[in-house]
């Protein structure tokens, strides 16, 4: 008795749904007669019938989606009785399934070379070397950064990494950092990657050998810490200050601002202006920054392979803190740049740095910074060189104080900045004229209106 | 040995094949009459007649097709890419047919055919005329492809690829077919797969191939004259597939670091393959992560300055160096 | 005109009342009339035409069991029926000799048949059984039987001509008499393949270099765009007077009109070394592939047209007409059924592919393990 089957009517088909009977059990059937309308994942389509009798059973019913090959119908002799077995099992899939990846044939060619038409080519036969479980994390828990090369031979020569400093981005130990314990030789600071740094700056030479131990236990009856992986974001500032403070000999110089002036100008400009270019107090420094700039070239300036680049522009990063790190943003030509478009772009940026909106040319570059904690109330502070620049700005907070103005006492406003700056590149008097100049443009606001 | 040019060593290589067996012709576009448009098959017309230096159309799908046809008959057909850039119009043939015939026929025919031309760019041909196509065509299973940097190894190569059975892909160093070096008489074949050691170092691995080789050689001399010296080793991979995997294995378990260069674009590229190699067979010889310093990532342009810029140099190449070694400036 | 053809055809773009499959078929019944050949002329005897008549049988009865195959999910990829062009293969490789090469495009189960492949491997390869013709590794579209001169089966369109081209060159470089039957679909000639092919083709038979017959199946459809959609120079063999090469037109429908044809053109390229083009007019009974079940391009109706001159159906016509009994066709066909059905049975009992197979016959030599 001829069965019906769910037919593959396409290359990717593996099943089809069974739409609507067009006949019914018991009907006449001849050869090219429509059985059934059926589904795929293309298209709905009529069954024809292949073999002449009467449909005696069908195995599906309306709706049901079966795989190809599998019994939907029989067709039986005129008279026949309508068929009572079950249907035959569906049809093993046509193909056995894939064999598991690990099944590869056992004649793939010499490993030497690799098998031009094999995929999985055989490895040179050495024997794993097991890193320590000691060895996969630091002394601070955080997860120990070491060239694969670095954490074999401590393992063969039973170093513990979590004691090393390495010298490599990111900290990561390489192989001249654990050349001394390999050949014996007393243990001694690997060479630092950077160059020697100037007498006056602390050398900050990587911890040796002989660092703390670590403490990953809490002192006794206190319960112990929590490890917390740092974010992206915080683990490349850490980096890249460390960086700065390793690299460049930081020394501070601050002066105190009179902000009476540029309070008075700024109330003056946003009595006027729209919410979107309504003018900070930082507006103000940036722009009496980047004017003194000018006359600063090398303050305007990074290290590059050893060597001074000064920059044609003057492009003022903001810090901005957002969650979990930092940012710096920076203005473009600040310089030149009108106060109104200084503060519109300030505020877009920051923005968008807080949602994590800004793309990598918005803060990848900068040829100087400004760090301002002011509206925290913060008297003054130092920062850390933004890497590679030369110098960075800390701006206080500005506080309403008593002034002696020609003998008498009078309400003042005054605000504190801190100049760090990279001893390699200047020096203290050369920063305190520095200062001077930003000074004056923030005492004599109308030449940063109109600079 | 004789010293000779690139071009006469393929030349020569060609032409003790043709003698020593009659089923090995050359066919291309402009290489009877003509003589090549490099010269490279200049004066074989003269020497062995117009039935085995077939002139043909410009047409490289339907010559390429054909001498596959040829071999697919037990025929040796060399056929020549006046340039490789124009091999894209055969692409079909030579991938849908000549690597893929002997497997679906299920090993009943091969396809014993050599396809040979000057490949990458560095003239100023601008475009649609500079490619470098080793990680294109090594892509394909079925394929063979070599990429010789030396008169000797030119000459040893194309001898192995007119007898391999297998369709031969034979990537030219086309900047330096007037180049001179040593070559033996006779028949010397070099093998494929077989890498070279072209200068034997210690503190890094420098890995490339065709012309690329040249560069890294003086890269290698510049870094050995650096205030703290700095010994480099020189691997040329001539064969990129099949690919010796050893050698380079070998070396970076010797330096510890790698610094492969072509000229080629970065993406999905030899350079990529090796690093990946190095990082599968050598991981726990690594000391850094293997730097890839390769073309840029446009077009080919004209202009000389940013043709120049377009291609690795020296500096980029001593930077990576540097920065596998931990080293600044 | 360098061509014997007698006489040029055009064919209009199909309307309503005058549709492309009466315009066809009058051009193919023209075509026959103007061989100036059929029966009557044919030097055959009877039983060499029953000989024939079988072949055509199991090639149709061979494709309807592949097709079951595929509906029942047992044949996977692509499948490409031959079913409605019997005549144009059965006829031209009647005059097949053993140094003779054939190629043709993935439509190629008749010809492994012709040729002598047997069936339960080619049906065995169909179902990507070990026991293949080409071990399971090509499928439908990748016959290959070298012993019997079959060198392919290929599934790009139009990107075999250019190798047929070549192993003709080659076979007279290498001093044989033999012949290449270049075999591709109206679909190709649109192809740039072609076109170069031909123009080498053309250009080396000049020197007697080039024995090629290209046989170009017309079935009047490339997948589902019909000739006259493809070009404004729907008179294809023409093209071929670009490159010098003659041609002329048969009946695909006809076997003894492609018998006649066949004879003459085997004959002709063997001794000058010079290509020549056969257009046969045929039609494809079948869907295109086993996966193209809508047909929206053609109607039933010239389907049903086309059937009318079944290319087995005329030979059987014929041989009724002289004499052969029902009963001695009837055994032939049950004949051509056992030996499909010992195919199939073959191609289902047959073992998959080893394995290990996967990695062989990459490359001719070192990394092969065979």
């Amino acid at each position: 008795m001829p069965t019906v089957i769910m037919p593959k009517m396409g290359d990717a088909m593996e099943e089809g749904t069974l739409l609507r009977w067009l006949k019914e059990v018991g009907d006449e059937v001849n050869v090219g007669d429509p059985l059934a309308e059926i589904e795929t994942d293309k298209v709905s389509l009529e069954i024809e019938a292949a073999d002449a009798g009467v449909l005696t059973k069908t195995y599906v019913e309306e709706g049901a989606t079966v795989p190809i090959g599998a019994p939907i119908a029989a067709i039986g002799e005129e008279d026949a009785e309508v068929a009572a077995e079950a249907p035959s099992p569906a049809p093993e899939p046509a193909a056995a399934p894939a064999a598991p990846a690990t099944a590869m044939p056992s004649a793939v060619p010499a490993p030497a070379i690799s098998p031009t038409n094999g995929r999985g080519a055989a490895r040179p036969a050495s024997a794993p070397v097991p890193v320590p479980a000691a060895a996969a994390t630091t002394a601070s828990g955080e997860r120990l950064r070491a060239s694969p090369l670095v954490k074999r031979l401590a393992a063969e020569h039973g170093i513990d990494l979590s004691t090393i400093a390495g010298t490599g981005p990111g900290g990561r130990i390489v192989r001249d950092d654990i050349a001394a314990l390999l050949t014996g030789a007393p243990s001694a600071a690997p060479a630092p990657a950077a160059p020697s740094p100037a007498p006056a700056a602390p050398t900050p030479a990587p911890a040796p050998a002989a660092a703390p131990a670590a403490v990953v236990s809490a002192p006794s009856g206190r319960p112990p810490g929590v490890a917390r992986e740092f974010s992206t974001i915080r683990r490349t500032t850490g980096r890249r200050m460390a960086e700065s403070k390793a690299a460049a000999p930081h020394f501070y110089v601050t002066v105190e601002v009179d902000m009476a002036q540029a309070a008075a100008l700024r109330e003056q400009i946003n009595a006027q202006a729209p919410d979107e270019a309504k003018v900070s107090f930082n507006d103000l420094i940036v722009k009496a920054t980047a004017l003194a700039l000018r006359d600063f070239p090398n303050l305007n300036a990074s290290i590059e392979n050893d060597q001074l680049v000064e920059h044609p522009n003057i492009d003022i990063n903001v810090a901005v803190a957002i969650e979990d790190g930092l940012i710096a943003p920076f203005i473009p030509d600040a310089d030149e740049k009108g106060l109104g478009t200084i503060a519109r772009m300030t505020k877009d940026l920051i923005g968008r740095a807080r949602k994590g909106g800004l793309t990598p040319n918005e803060y990848q570059g900068g040829t100087f910074t400004i760090s301002n904690l002011g509206m925290f109330d913060v008297e003054e502070f130092i920062a850390i060189i933004n890497p590679p620049q030369a110098a960075i700005l800390a701006v206080g907070s500005i506080k309403d104080v008593p002034v002696v103005a020609n003998g008498e006492i009078v309400p003042g406003k005054r605000m504190n900045i801190t100049l760090s700056a990279d001893h390699r590149i200047t020096d203290g008097a050369e920063v305190a004229r520095f200062l001077q100049v930003i000074k004056r443009y923030l005492e004599n606001p109308l030449t940063i209106a109109f600079g | 040995m004789t010293v000779m040019t690139y071009r006469e060593a393929l030349r020569s290589a060609m032409t003790e094949e043709m003698e020593r067996d009659e089923s090995v012709v050359v066919m291309g576009e402009d290489i009877g009459v003509y003589g090549g448009t490099h010269l490279v098959t200049d004066g074989m017309l003269e020497r062995f007649g117009p039935k085995r230096v077939i002139d043909t159309p410009i047409a490289e799908g339907g010559f390429t097709g054909a001498a596959i046809g040829m071999a697919m008959m037990g025929m040796r057909p060399i056929v020549e890419m006046m340039t490789w850039n124009f091999s894209f119009q055969a692409v079909d043939q030579i991938i849908q047919n000549a690597a893929k015939l002997r497997y679906f026929s299920g090993g009943q025919v091969s396809v014993p055919l050599v396809i040979r031309g000057p490949n990458g760019g560095g003239v100023q041909l601008s475009a649609q005329h500079t490619h470098s196509l080793e990680g294109f065509y090594g892509h394909f299973p079925g394929l063979k492809v070599v990429s010789p940097v030396t008169p000797h190894d030119v000459k040893g190569m194309m001898l192995t690829a007119i007898r391999d059975p297998n369709p031969v892909i034979f990537l030219e160093a086309g900047a330096l077919y007037g180049t001179k070096g040593e070559v033996p008489e006779g028949e010397e074949l070099v093998p494929f797969g077989e890498a070279r050691i072209a200068r034997e170092g210690t503190d890094v691995t420098l890995i490339g191939y065709g012309r690329q080789v040249n560069m890294l050689l003086r890269v290698a001399d510049k870094l050995e004259r650096e205030a703290e010296s700095i010994s480099a080793e020189v691997v040329d991979l001539r064969s990129i597939r099949p690919f010796d995997e050893r050698t380079i294995v070998e070396s970076v378990r010797k330096t510890n670091r790698a610094v492969v260069v072509q000229e080629q674009w970065r993406w999905y590229s030899v350079a990529s393959e090796v690093a990946a190699i190095l990082q599968e067979q050598a991981f726990d010889d690594l000391d850094a992560p293997v730097e890839r310093v390769s073309g840029a990532e446009v077009p080919a342009p004209y202009a000389r300055n940013l043709e120049i810029e377009a291609f690795p140099s020296e500096q980029q190449i001593v930077d990576a160096v540097h920065r596998v070694l931990y080293r600044k400036g | 005109m360098s061509t014997t053809k007698g006489q040029s055809r055009s064919r209009k773009a199909s309307s309503q009342d005058d549709g492309p499959v009466a315009e066809r078929s009058r051009t193919a019944r023209e075509a026959a009339a103007a061989s100036n050949n059929g029966a009557e002329t044919m030097p055959l005897d009877t039983e060499k035409i029953l000989e024939l008549y079988k072949k055509m049988n199991v090639i149709r009865l061979f494709e309807d069991a592949a097709q079951r195959g595929f509906r029942t999910g047992k044949v996977g990829g692509y499948l490409h029926l031959y079913s409605g062009q019997e005549a144009v293969a059965t006829g031209l490789l009647e005059y097949f000799q053993d140094t003779d090469k054939v190629i043709t495009a993935y439509r190629d189960h008749a010809h492994a048949l012709l040729l002598g492949s047997h069936p339960t491997e080619v049906m065995a390869e169909i179902y990507g059984k070990g026991t293949g013709l080409v071990k399971g590794k090509g499928g439908s579209m990748h016959l290959f039987d070298v012993e019997n001169g079959l060198w392919g089966g290929y599934g790009i369109v139009g990107g075999h001509i250019p190798l047929g081209v070549g192993m003709a060159y080659a076979l007279r470089y290498q001093g044989t008499d033999g012949i290449v039957q270049l075999y591709f679909g109206d679909g190709a000639i649109h192809n740039g393949a072609f076109h170069e092919a031909a123009n080498l083709a053309g250009l080396w038979g000049r020197d007697g270099m080039n024995p090629t017959l290209f046989i170009l199946e017309n079935n009047n459809y490339g997948m589902g765009t019909s000739v006259e959609r493809a070009t404004a120079m729907t008179d294809l063999s023409a093209k071929f007077d670009s490159y010098g090469i003659e041609h002329e037109d048969v009946d695909g429908m006809d076997l003894f009109a492609v018998l006649d044809v066949a004879k003459r053109a085997v004959q002709r390229v063997r001794e000058t070394g010079k290509p020549y083009a056969i257009e046969a007019m045929t039609y494809r009974i079948a869907p295109h592939g086993a996966a193209d079940f809508l047909e929206r391009y053609r109607t039933k109706e010239e389907i049903a047209e086309w059937r009318k001159r079944d290319p087995i159906g005329l030979v059987e016509a014929r041989l009724l007409e002289s004499g052969v009994s029902d009963e001695t066709l009837d055994g032939i066909k049950a004949d051509a059924k056992a030996i499909v059905d010992e195919a199939v049975r073959f191609a289902e009992e047959s073992p998959d592919p080893p394995l290990d197979e996967l990695y062989t016959d990459v490359y001719a030599d070192t990394v092969d393990t065979e």
